[in-house]
């Protein structure tokens, strides 16, 4: 699956980031960089510092050394919501949408930054408050359509199966019209064709819009065909960064979490 | 120095009472996840059940303690009741609907004790004795007087606590009683009957609140005020942590402590009747420096 | 089929995106407004307005101010009562202290103010959840209760302790008999309902919902968390407050601190819980059932014939009440409206079963 495209000037760089949860160390001095419309793949042994790595990233956790930049911008530290609006949005590897709202509902609290209206507005709802309901309404029906979930717009996510819930979180993430997607193993727990559809979606995504995005994944067969690179994470330490192929020879890497293929 | 001890001691042997109904809160919510607005009710209903059979059972052999064993099997026979028709019928419903069910029951147990046992004020008396014993005459000029009473209250609610914890820690059931504090389903998947350990638990939590009646009713009296004990022990919940039940003891220590003397020291300065909202206010203030209480656990968001 | 969507086809987002799209649902609400505004006035008696419809809209109002915070935002309050009163007294000092002052501009001073002392009790749920936050409420409970039975400037130095107010007069126009009292709630709790259903379907109330829901998540794409508990305890507190100015000069005419205690707040947060955490509606059928509920219990004995003290009379109401409370969490958790919902549903496929 080649797919040619120019890849950019770094947009996220990590600095010797270190983090740590009483005493055990989640991540000890990973630098990383991802470049602009870039791919890239994190793997790794459970328990090596992936989600932590992504949850450094937007936010959720504060490094206990190393910087993070973004943009240009250089930050130890800043909360989840200053990282949305700088545009970092991402998915959860377990599921975290708004259970008790619908499709609809979960997909628009994703345009939340975006909106402006007034609180005054929003009490009488005409005017700006309810322009802008439908303004907003229709880029969400385009991602709708774009995600094909089309006839489940108006269901509470709880009701959904799996799958479908995994491809509304996406959704959510894409509302936001994020600048860096972070994706936690989108394909988790996916039969085959729910993984195709998925790896398109994401594929499409970034042919589409441009977005860069960082992923998370144990299927080797998906990691290897969607990512322009790959990096290695093993006891929160980075042990290999490079193409699908340089990765695939990497003896370290081999050693540590592929393993040798009979 | 000797008034400001007088007032401490006072206020410490106050919340002895506290910890013994933050002990039942504290049982209950460990085992089931169920916040327990009832433990105040219960407190009223044991002492009630306690206080009126004593008086019908005057004339036997042995009234106070036939009354007792009689009031632990209606604990017993309340616990069963509670699990049978309350807690399994709402299995698996949110934490807030669980709350609401135990007010239910708190209404439901004020109306039927007062209809069965009457209203009015119960003087009990199981032989604590009363007289105040004054103790550091030599340490301080005019000694430090001491309510026998919350002497012995103290002593009691030690035991039991301690008793409490040798069961928590050393027998089987306290050893289930911890795994289903700890994940319901998986416990459940072991083999624990979730239902046994709740009645088991609330029948605990019964016979704790049995004591803190007795207690409380042998000094003001058995009457509707006690069930508002349970408002005057949130605030411990707070303090201590829900979780714990060296924070519940701990937590209602400094309360009542907390409590007495600013009544004594700041409640002239304000108004007085202070000690209505003060225990809040200092947890409250308390949250702001420490949100998971004195001994609560720290949980590590995961996402 | 008396309740289908076929057919109803939606052209535009703004039709789809409308308050009540279905028909069926705007020719329900037009039908309870008719009941409201011109039946109930032409057919009751004083009785009933002074029992029970005055008492329910304004129960009402103070239960959909609840909802929105405890069903769509999820922070667990059990200081309604304490907000109540707040509005109540505030109204009361604006209306002695600012001589002319049109009563409806203090309702809505009074308000204002419930809103602030809710924000400032609201601060402790940016560090806590659920029950820690809930027994922290009721610091406010019993705060407010104090300050308005011990402090006397609230109650303008009354040596009782208690307040009475006139009739109130707008512009001249006497609300002194029930039924003008009446349409002046009703007027009230319709608007505040068309605002809590706007908040609740636009940014604000989505907001509200994802942080109930799964704060983490909601923060992560971009909603603060601080902002949006801290709105929903300011708009919660509004529709508290005016309903407690109500409550203390429409309802009662004169109260005492004791018209506002935990037993209020408990009530309120039943109606809330046994009409639907959630659903405006659900505010509504809670607020009808606990208010109608005591009246019947207290009838009951008489229409039976049975002879019972009064005293025993309340202990059973207790117990009555008590039992009702967890059977109805036991039969359906999710409430009235969720009973109503389920009708809908049956509706739409009668006659056939499924």
């Amino acid at each position: 699956m080649e797919h040619s495209r120019s890849l950019g000037e770094p947009i996220l760089s990590m600095d010797e980031i270190s983090l740590s949860f009483g005493g055990v160390n989640a991540l000890s001095n990973v630098s990383l960089h991802v470049r602009e419309h870039e791919i890239l793949a994190i793997i790794g042994p459970n328990g090596a510092g992936k989600s932590s790595l992504l949850n450094v990233i937007n936010g959720v956790y504060h490094p206990s050394k190393g910087t993070v930049t973004f943009k240009g911008a250089t930050r130890a530290q800043m909360r989840p919501h200053e990282a949305a609006s700088q545009g970092i949005a991402r998915t959860f590897q377990n599921i975290a949408l708004f259970k008790g709202m619908t499709v609809l509902d979960n997909i628009m609290t994703g345009r939340t930054l975006k909106m402006r209206a007034g609180f005054f507005w929003q009490c009488i709802y005409v005017g700006k408050a309810r322009n802008e309901e439908i303004e907003h309404r229709h880029k969400v029906e385009e991602i709708i359509d774009f995600l094909q979930i089309q006839s489940i717009r108006k269901t509470p996510v709880g009701r959904l199966p799996y799958g479908l819930q995994k491809r509304v979180e996406l959704g959510r993430a894409l509302a936001a019209e994020p600048d860096l997607l972070l994706l936690d193993e989108p394909m988790a727990g996916m039969n085959i064709e729910e993984k195709e559809d998925m790896s398109r979606f994401v594929l499409d995504v970034n042919d589409e819009f441009g977005t860069t995005i960082v992923l998370i994944e144990h299927d080797m067969g998906v990691v290897m065909d969607l990512s322009d690179r790959v990096i290695v994470l093993d006891y929160g330490r980075k042990i290999g960064d490079g193409t699908p192929d340089e990765i695939r020879s990497n003896q370290d890497v081999i050693d540590a979490y592929l393993g040798v293929t009979h | 120095m000797g008034p400001f001890i007088e007032v401490l001691i006072a206020g410490l042997m106050a919340g002895v009472l506290y910890s013994l109904v933050a002990l039942g809160f504290v049982l209950i919510f460990k085992a089931s996840g169920v916040f327990n607005f009832a433990q105040g009710a219960m407190v009223l209903f044991a002492a009630l059940s306690f206080v009126r059979l004593m008086e019908f059972l005057q004339n036997t052999f042995a009234p106070i303690l036939l009354s007792l064993a009689i009031t632990i099997v209606i604990m017993i026979v309340l616990a069963l009741l509670v699990e049978r028709l309350v807690l399994r019928p709402l299995v698996n419903q949110p934490p807030i609907s669980l709350f609401m069910a135990t007010l239910g029951i708190a209404y439901f147990l004020d109306g039927l004790g007062q209809s069965i046992w009457g209203s009015d004020i119960y003087t009990l008396d199981v032989g604590i004795p009363k007289e105040p014993l004054l103790l550091f005459e030599s340490v301080f000029e005019d000694g430090i007087l001491v309510s026998s009473e919350d002497l012995v209250a103290a002593l009691v609610a030690g035991v039991l606590v301690a008793g409490l914890a040798v069961f928590f820690q050393r027998t089987r059931i306290g050893r289930a009683l911890r795994a289903v504090a700890d994940d319901h389903q998986a416990a459940q998947s072991v083999g624990i009957p979730l239902n046994y350990i709740w009645v088991i638990v609330w029948t605990v939590a019964g016979l704790v609140a049995l004591v803190a009646g007795i207690i409380w009713g042998s000094k003001l009296g058995v009457q509707f005020s006690l069930s508002l004990i349970a408002l005057k022990a949130l605030p411990v919940l707070i303090l201590g942590g829900f979780e714990s039940v060296l924070g519940a003891i701990i937590g209602g220590l400094i309360i009542g402590a907390g409590e007495k003397l600013s009544e004594t020291y700041l409640g002239p300065l304000i108004g007085g009747g202070i000690e209505y909202w003060f225990a809040y206010v200092l947890a409250l203030a308390f949250l702001l420096f420490r949100p998971q209480g004195l001994f609560g656990e720290v949980h590590i968001d995961r996402v | 089929m008396f309740y289908r969507e076929a057919g109803q086809f939606k052209s535009s987002y703004a039709a789809d995106q409308a308050a009540f799209p279905i028909a069926q649902d705007r020719i329900f609400i037009g039908i309870w407004l008719l009941i409201g505004f011109v039946a109930i006035p032409l057919l009751s008696n004083e009785y009933l307005f002074r029992a029970i419809f005055i008492p329910f809209l304004i129960l009402a109002l103070a239960a959909l101010g609840l909802n929105l915070l405890v069903g769509y935002c999820g922070q667990v309050s059990l200081g309604t009562g304490a907000f109540m009163a707040v509005g109540a007294y505030a109204a009361y000092n604006f209306w002695i202290r600012i001589p002319g002052l049109n009563p409806l501009i203090a309702f809505v001073l009074a308000g204002g103010v419930a809103t602030l002392v809710g924000i400032v009790f609201g601060i402790p749920s940016l560090r806590i959840k659920g029950f820690y936050l809930a027994v922290a409420t009721l610091a406010a409970q019993f705060f407010m209760d104090w300050m308005f039975a011990r402090v006397g400037w609230f109650t303008n130095y009354t040596p009782s302790g208690s307040i009475a107010v006139p009739p109130i007069s707008v512009f001249g126009f006497e609300f002194d008999s029930p039924v003008r009292r009446y349409m002046l709630c009703l007027t009230i709790l319709v608007l505040f309902a068309i605002v809590a259903k706007n908040i609740v379907r636009g940014r604000i109330g989505r907001g509200w919902m994802a942080t109930r829901d799964m704060d983490v998540a909601a923060e992560i794409i971009g909603i603060r968390p601080m902002y949006a508990k801290l709105s929903a305890f300011a708009v919660s507190s509004f529709f508290i407050g005016v309903a407690g100015a109500l409550w203390g000069f429409v309802h009662l005419g004169s109260w005492e601190p004791l018209a506002f205690d935990i037993n209020r707040s408990f009530s309120i947060l039943f109606m809330v819980i046994i009409g639907g955490l959630g659903s405006i509606l659900g505010a509504f059928l809670g607020a009808a059932f606990i208010t109608v509920l005591p009246l019947f219990l207290n009838q009951l004995p008489i229409w039976l014939g049975i002879e019972i003290s009064t005293a025993m009379i309340s202990h059973i109401e207790f117990m009555i009440f008590g039992a009702l409370i967890v059977f109805f969490l036991a039969v359906e958790p999710l409430g009235l409206a969720r009973l109503w919902q389920i009708a809908k549903e049956k509706l739409r496929l009668w006659p056939f079963p499924y």
